[in-house]
């Protein structure tokens, strides 16, 4: 995903170090985590604006556009001698029914990226956070500049700010890409409803032949196998969650504006699908799910007077979604970060020399087009897991006891672990 | 940790929207497509087992049309040899019924050759015992008184010669 942005960002790196040292750390977590503006396509500086809707803390809900967070400036390169040009922080102020609120992009705060109301401190406060500061192990020297983190405030150009964490429903980049997986799922599910609509019993062919491929494979290879004669009541949510998941891994791993948003490797997302099958699997329970769950038939003394098996088959039901969620957070955002790792490298051994940077490009890029060929096959096989597991959780749910051994081992065992884990 | 601690803003979109694309394609997308996709695995079915019962009738029809083909040539066959065989039966018969009617002719030609041989025989014999009578009387005219006697011998003379 990265490769492409990496190889046109060193001029970023640099200046932002001011000396040859690039922060992996934070290249890394810039990449996988949201923001509030989508990078313009080749650019890295500019961004897309995007709206930002927030609630103060006295209550009001507002909104404004998130290119009034930062301003252009033009900075001389250090080391290149060139100007160029970076986005810098700005405060926002927002007049709205005779009030005035003040809004900043954090960045020395603990809610670093996110935007925060700020309140100005008087200066005898903003004196004695100073002083507070210098005793901080972070301090670099200067009382005037204000980059060390306090908890509850914000520094800024020099000064400290109360700040206040505001309920924060923005449109941010993560929420855009995953409207855009949204439509794509529909357009893609719709086109081949529509195809039948014109053509009737015709056969598709071609892109809406794979789509139909697809959910032929999930639904008869993965669902009805499962669930039998419960597949078409349950049908709707698993495939709607396969597609939507392959879609967003997949949106995830183009570099560019649609694309590149680190969407399935971020645990909001993984968290929705798994709550959702939580509750499908324990709504959907039936009383022999439950009997299994509170009286299990195994030997009275692990189940009375301590309930041994209880506590493990309520811990259970906790541990089988999580599962869902950890496990496809984990890889995708696995796959991603070596992807940007192997960017990287060129840049870290760009330190020892034209012979040693030349040869980590020719790896890197290498490696990283074999990662992201790998994460194309991987995104499938997440989707495809993620589906299953929830399949057979759902399954084991709503299972009628009429073969009582089968169904007590499935509820003993732990579910089966997928074949392949990133 | 930013990435391990989800974001509320983005759970609330993420639940709204695959709630609204659940919803969408729960109602208007996969029943559509589940359904289709059953009745067209179903035609499929159905019209490979009317193909393959067709290619049995066919081949039915077509062993049977050979049959009836076998038929009419033994038939044909048969037919030609009947006739073949009315001919020679035909000419066989006419053979003998000509035959038969030219005996007819002959044996009558013969019984009338017979008679007329008789008749003239008789005819014949009566001349010459007139002949002879007269030339018997011409001879005998003188001495014999009796021609009774004298013709009865003459008779019984002419029946030694005819005995001869």
């Amino acid at each position: 995903m990265v490769t492409l942005v990496g190889l046109i960002m060193p001029a970023k790196v640099y200046a932002s170090e001011g000396e040859n040292e690039v922060n992996v750390k934070e290249i890394i977590f810039h990449h996988l985590g949201d923001g509030y503006g989508w990078e313009v396509p080749f650019s890295h500086v500019y961004r897309i604006p995007l709206p930002v809707i927030v609630r103060a803390q006295d209550g009001t809900w507002m909104h404004f556009s998130s290119g009034r967070l930062i301003k252009y400036v033009e900075n001389l390169d250090t080391v290149t001698g060139k100007v160029i040009m970076e986005a810098e922080p700005e405060i926002v102020t927002i007049q709205k029914n005779g009030k005035e609120y003040q809004w900043l992009l954090a960045h020395v705060s603990k809610h670093k990226n996110k935007v925060v109301q700020i309140f100005p401190v008087s200066d005898a406060e903003q004196a004695e956070l100073k002083l507070q500061a210098s005793h901080d192990p972070e301090f670099t020297g200067d009382m005037n500049s204000a980059d060390v983190v306090i908890d509850g405030y914000v520094g800024y150009e020099g000064k400290y700010y109360k700040e206040y964490k505001p309920h924060d429903v923005s449109i941010t980049k993560n929420v855009l890409a995953l409207l855009i997986a949204a439509i794509i799922v529909t357009a893609m599910v719709m086109s081949v409803v529509w195809w039948y609509a014109r053509k009737g019993m015709k056969a598709p062919r071609k892109g809406m032949g794979f789509m139909e491929m697809l959910i032929d494979f999930i639904y008869t290879g993965v669902i009805k196998a499962t669930l039998h004669d419960r597949a078409k009541k349950f049908a709707p949510f698993l495939l709607t969650c396969f597609f939507f998941i392959l879609v967003m891994n997949l949106v995830g791993l183009i570099v560019i504006f649609p694309g590149g948003a680190n969407l399935t490797g971020n645990i909001a997302v993984t968290l929705v699908l798994a709550v959702l099958v939580f509750v499908i699997t324990n709504v959907m329970g039936t009383k022999h799910y439950w009997k299994e769950i509170f009286w299990p038939d195994v030997p009275l003394f692990l189940k009375f007077p301590i309930p041994i098996m209880q506590f493990i088959e309520i811990f259970g039901i906790f541990t089988k979604p999580a599962a869902l969620c950890v496990r496809l957070f984990a890889n995708m955002m696995g796959g991603h970060m070596i992807v940007i790792t192997l960017t990287l490298l060129i840049f870290i051994f760009a330190a020892f020399g034209a012979i040693a940077a030349g040869g980590s490009v020719f790896i890197s890029v290498i490696f990283s087009i074999f990662m992201l060929c790998l994460d194309v096959l991987v995104s499938f096989i997440q989707a495809y897991v993620f589906t299953l597991l929830a399949t057979i959780f759902i399954s084991m749910s709503t299972e009628k006891p009429h073969h009582e051994s089968h169904v007590e081992k499935e509820t003993e065992t732990p579910p089966a672990q997928p074949v392949i884990e990133n | 940790m930013e990435l391990f601690t989800p974001d509320f803003g983005l759970i609330f979109w993420m639940f709204i929207s695959f709630i609204i694309l659940f919803v969408v394609l729960a109602i208007w997308g996969w029943p559509v497509i589940l359904k289709n996709m059953d009745e067209r695995a179903d035609t499929i079915d159905k019209g490979v087992e009317y193909a393959r019962e067709a290619k049995s009738q066919l081949d039915n029809a077509r062993a049977e049309a050979q049959k009836y083909m076998e038929e009419a040539q033994q038939k044909q066959a048969d037919m030609l040899r009947e006739a073949a065989r009315m001919k020679t039966q035909l000419i066989e018969e006419a053979r003998k019924e000509a035959s038969e009617e030219a005996k007819k002719v002959m044996d009558a030609a013969r019984v009338s050759i017979e008679q007329q041989r008789k008749e003239a025989e008789l005819q014949f014999r009566n001349e010459v015992s007139r002949f002879s009578l007269d030339i018997a009387e011409k001879m005998v005219r003188g001495n014999l008184s009796d021609d009774k006697s004298h013709a009865a011998l003459v008779d019984k003379m002419l029946d030694e010669i005819e005995s001869n």
